[in-house]
């Protein structure tokens, strides 16, 4: 953590910043009284759900908000100029000279028929008065810096020629082009990988150190505060409610929204115990409560609360650390958060069993369209699920683990392997057979995308049990739709609504009730919580272990968060390209990796506690249609020996009961190994 | 790249095949050559030997696909189909009702229907993307709207308008240009400029609507942010990055029109006398000269698959997405 250099001069402050929603002549307040500042070299993370107004205040520092919103009063001074009366032009010269802007979804931010070279280029020219090859040599340098392989041959590639964390490279090597003093990142490692993310955000780190620049990293992700901030703001409906040092805001969060947060995480939960979900919604911008706007959801309301709205005011004996709260907690959040103990599952015999699991896709070419090659998107997988109990496979994006649910599902045909269902083979390569779907559902990853808009709720629960056969007529058809809802947490006149009427954790609600029309007795999961806030994740997740301790499914839970594993999976699976290369029980695994890729997954998570250094992962992951010979991970592996490039590794098991493909497994799992 | 263009044109040719049986099959077997024989010799002069006669002079009275009376290759090339529709894969269309060579007659049309068509063409598409720049440019503003509503009342007058207000007003009114005729050489662009001006004025509505939609799809989207997060200037942002992207489904929304440009158009030569293939083909609907019809359909089908190959092929020229696949 650079420490930040020692100057009172504000480089940029903002006071009673207040943004508006217009719709046709109304006004709808959305961004209230805004108060912050930061200091150059100094990093201050604003954090909060999604709707909080945390993008539109940087969008509102650029003055590049949508044409509806409106800043309607504040200040934001700059280096010591006011921005928010300044002339437009002068305002285009102060935007990517003064302050730098990062994106989320470095996908579609770039300009996809321009250059790599040509975007940054334009920058230099822009800002810099670079002209000729000043301009690419510059370019090239810049690539060089965010640490872009081969920055020559780069520069006259597209945006699609790269890959997701280039992307974002390149991102930042735009924004760093005007030699900003201000840096603001909005969500720069949310759509990324955890290696990825453990890169960029070291990158980041780096850049800000060597150029004292001032970052204003906006993010919902605490594991990335903890890691990047000096200071933390937390937003809530469109206003601050607490702002701390990290430190404080870490030991001893103090707004009951911050503590929330962190009791809704399940990686700040101890093991087994169950995550505080927030009761309620964030209030509409339409009808926000006049006095607290947290009172409704507040486990410490009190009827000063829904009187008088609270300021920001500062902490005694810290004047740095405010909060927006008349009764603040204290003391550690954590404590609070210690449940019961989950009881110890009970084991039953594999209900599914899945061995050699293989979907390759061919590669055509040429003009007779040839197959010339195949990718092995899923290349050897098996696995077993017993009731009652949940395996998580894990891995990176282009892994393979999406595939293997979706071939599990026969949504996919497969290229080889069998599956067996209590012993007996179900259908085997290429089989159709529908019946599996009875026994077998799937929830899918974006609730906003994977029900139909146009059908109602009511149509969307009946039509699998129709398809199915489980029920024939409408009236026990409408009778069990109303019961399921009912089991996923939802009033049962829901049943005549459309899917747009319903809040991102609700329409999971939906997704799940859907999967478990027809009484499967496995649920595949794919990543059903990575579009939620945390707050509602923790709703989702709860209802899921719920769910799994009434009806005694077995959960194939596919994702890429292992605090989600932690918390919820009995096994894990670590994919990497195609492969499963360590398997055991969670906890044996999560404490004690055996193979390096596992090692590397883990140590590149954000934690909490901002400690544990990430180990760096050289390269990218290679290409399913050419994986490399011998283990698929000796490139990138700091391990590895001659052996590793001659041979795969067979899937071995360690005295403990896991399973791990590494010629040379970690030697402290293996120590332990000895001990268990 | 080469292996991609030479698929697609392989790719042709089980639909060239297609469309040469289509148009076979419409008119011979739908349309039997007796009822050609009727309709051409009028109601008064039908008569079994009047039929037979007209059949025979045209080599009509052949079977349609196999002939068993002739020997060897003759069998199959002796037939109506050999004759009048597999030959026309060669550029041999046959004789008109006039008895004129219609492949030479299709040659010497192509020229004049060109010159309106394809100046019509390209000062259209200028003129109607600046239109939708500015439109765009101008966004929710009064401009805007007032340019939309205009756009929707130029789409709502027909086309018969333009031409005959068009005639009437500069032609015959103001006197500036012959109202039809066409001439030879460079002579010819003052009686070029009126349908080329109508042509323009009649697609600028629906265009540059569409452009304009294009456009403003662009504007919305998140690299569009990012160069104004660079500090560009709004010119720069418009003429750089949106106009580069919305020319791709600009192009390619075109270019498939591109090989019909020798067809000419119907109306416009019509009304204004050009001895163009738009002309011809009307004329020869109105003569119920089916030679003549039978090789324009054929013909305007070729060139659509070709329209349709080029679009596949720009594709790949505009788009480095599509370029480096």
């Amino acid at each position: 953590m650079p420490s930040i250099p020692d100057t009172n001069d504000a480089l940029l402050t903002v006071q009673g910043l207040s943004l508006a929603i217009r719709r046709g002549r109304a006004h709808t307040p959305a961004v209230a009284g805004l108060d912050f500042s930061l200091r150059a070299g100094e990093t201050l993370a604003l954090v909060g759900e999604s709707g909080c107004g945390k993008s539109l205040t940087a969008q509102a520092l650029m003055r590049l908000l949508p044409p509806a919103i409106r800043v309607t009063a504040g200040q934001v001074r700059f280096q010591g100029r006011e921005l928010l009366n300044l002339p437009e032009a002068a305002m285009r010269e102060l935007r990517g000279r003064g302050m730098g802007m990062i994106f989320q979804e470095p996908a579609t931010s770039l300009n996809p028929v321009l250059t790599v070279g040509q975007q940054i280029g334009e920058v230099l020219v822009r800002h810099l008065g670079l002209q000729g090859r000043a301009v690419r040599e510059r370019a090239e340098a810049l690539l060089q810096q965010v640490g872009i392989a081969d920055p020559a041959r780069r520069l006259d590639e597209y945006p699609f020629q790269l890959s997701g964390g280039m992307k974002q490279r390149v991102m930042i090597a735009m924004a760093l082009a005007g030699e900003p003093s201000l840096l603001i990142a909005d969500e720069p490692s949310t759509a990324l990988d955890v290696t990825v993310q453990s890169q960029i955000l070291d990158l980041l780190q780096e850049l800000q150190a060597r150029r004292g620049m001032a970052l204003l990293l906006i993010t919902h992700d605490l594991g990335v505060v903890a890691r990047m901030a000096h200071r933390v703001g937390v937003m809530y409906a469109g206003q601050l409610v607490e702002l701390a040092s990290r430190d404080a805001f870490f030991q001893e969060a103090r707004h009951p929204y911050s503590r929330a947060l962190f009791a809704a995480l399940p990686e700040a939960v101890p093991r087994g115990a169950r995550l505080q979900a927030l009761a309620g919604q964030v209030p509409a911008f339409a009808a926000m409560p006049k006095a607290c706007r947290f009172a409704e959801r507040c486990d410490r309301v009190q009827s000063l609360c829904r009187e008088q709205a609270p300021l920001l005011t500062p902490l005694a004996g810290n004047p740095e650390n405010q909060v927006r709260c008349h009764f603040p907690g204290s003391g550690s959040f954590l404590a609070a958060a210690a449940g019961p103990g989950a009881g110890s599952p009970t084991f039953g015999p594999a209900l599914l069993e899945v061995s050699g699991l293989q979907v390759h896709f061919p590669i055509r070419k040429g003009i007779l369209q040839r197959v010339r090659g195949q990718v092995r998107a899923v290349d050897g997988v098996s696995l077993e699920l017993a009731p009652g109990r949940t395996l998580a496979l894990v891995g990176e994006s282009g892994c393979g683990k999406t595939t293997v649910g979706k071939a599990l599902m026969q949504l996919l045909p497969l290229t080889a392997g069998s599956v067996r269902w209590q012993g007996q083979a179900l259908a085997g390569q290429g089989g159709k057979d529908r019946s599996w779907r009875r026994r077998m559902q799937m929830v899918f990853q974006d609730p906003f995308a994977s029900l139909n808009p146009r059908m109602t709720v009511g149509d969307i629960l009946l039509e699998g049990m129709q398809a199915l056969g489980v029920v024939t007529d409408a009236a026990a058809g409408r009778a069990a739709s109303a019961a399921l809802l009912e089991q996923v947490g939802l009033q049962g006149d829901s049943l005549d609504r459309y899917p747009h009427e319903f809040s991102g954790g609700q329409r999971q609600r939906i997704a799940i009730a859907r999967a478990l029309a027809v009484s499967p007795q496995v649920l595949i999961c794919d990543e059903p919580t990575s579009a939620l806030d945390v707050s509602v994740q923790a709703q989702i997740l709860n209802l899921l272990k719920d769910l799994q301790e009434r009806l005694q499914m077995a959960y194939l839970f596919i994702t890429h968060n292992f605090a989600v594993v932690e918390y919820l999976a009995h096994e894990v699976a670590v994919m990497y390209l195609g492969r499963v290369v360590e398997r055991g029980s969670t906890a044996r695994v999560l404490a004690a990796p055996a193979h390096p890729y596992t090692e590397v997954l883990l140590s590149a998570v954000p934690r909490l506690d901002g400690r544990g250094r990430p180990i760096a992962l050289a390269g990218e992951t290679p290409s399913p249609a050419a994986p490399p010979a011998g283990c698929h991970f000796h490139p990138r592996c700091p391990r590895a020996v001659a052996l590793c490039r001659e041979r795969y590794p067979d899937l071995l098991p360690l005295a403990d009961g896991r399973q791990v493909a590494c010629h040379l497994p970690a030697a402290s799992a293996v120590q332990l190994d000895g001990e268990g | 790249m080469l292996a991609y263009i030479l698929r697609r044109l392989l790719y042709a040719l089980p639909i060239l095949i297609g469309v040469n049986l289509l148009t076979f099959a419409l008119f011979f077997v739908v349309n039997t050559p007796d009822d050609m024989a009727r309709l051409q010799l009028g109601v008064k002069h039908v008569t079994p030997e009047a039929i037979q006669k007209w059949k025979a002079e045209r080599g009509y009275d052949r079977p349609l696909f196999w002939n068993p009376a002739a020997g060897g290759l003759q069998q199959l090339s002796d037939t109506i189909f050999f004759d009048k529709s597999a030959r026309m894969f060669v550029g041999d269309f046959g004789q008109a009702e006039d008895g004129r060579d219609i492949a030479r007659e299709i040659t010497s049309r192509m020229g004049p229907s060109l010159a309106i068509a394809l100046p019509t063409f390209v000062l259209g598409l200028f003129v109607t993307i600046s239109l939708a720049l500015i439109l765009a440019f101008f966004r929710a503003t009064a401009l805007d709207f007032w340019g939309v509503v205009a756009c929707v009342g130029l789409m709502s007058i027909s086309s018969l308008f333009y031409i005959i207000g068009g005639q009437y007003l500069v032609a015959k009114v103001w006197q500036l240009v012959p109202i039809s005729g066409f001439g030879e050489g460079l002579d010819a662009w003052r009686f070029l400029v009126l349908p080329v001006l109508i042509g323009v004025v009649g697609g600028i509505g629906s265009s540059t609507r569409w452009y304009r939609t294009i456009f403003l799809e662009e504007v919305g989207k998140d690299y569009v942010r990012t160069a104004r997060a660079k500090g560009l200037p709004e010119t720069l942002v418009f003429f750089r990055h949106i106009l580069k992207n919305a020319m791709i489904p600009i192009l390619t929304g075109v270019v498939v029109v591109i090989p019909l440009l020798f067809m000419g158009s119907l109306l416009t030569e019509s009304f204004f006398g050009i001895p163009g293939l738009g002309s011809y083909t009307i004329d020869a609907i109105n003569a119920q000269d089916f030679a003549v019809v039978r090789s324009m359909v054929f013909i305007g089908s070729v060139l659509y698959i070709a329209g349709l190959i080029l679009t596949d092929i720009s594709y790949t020229l505009v788009d480095p997405r599509i370029r480096f696949e």
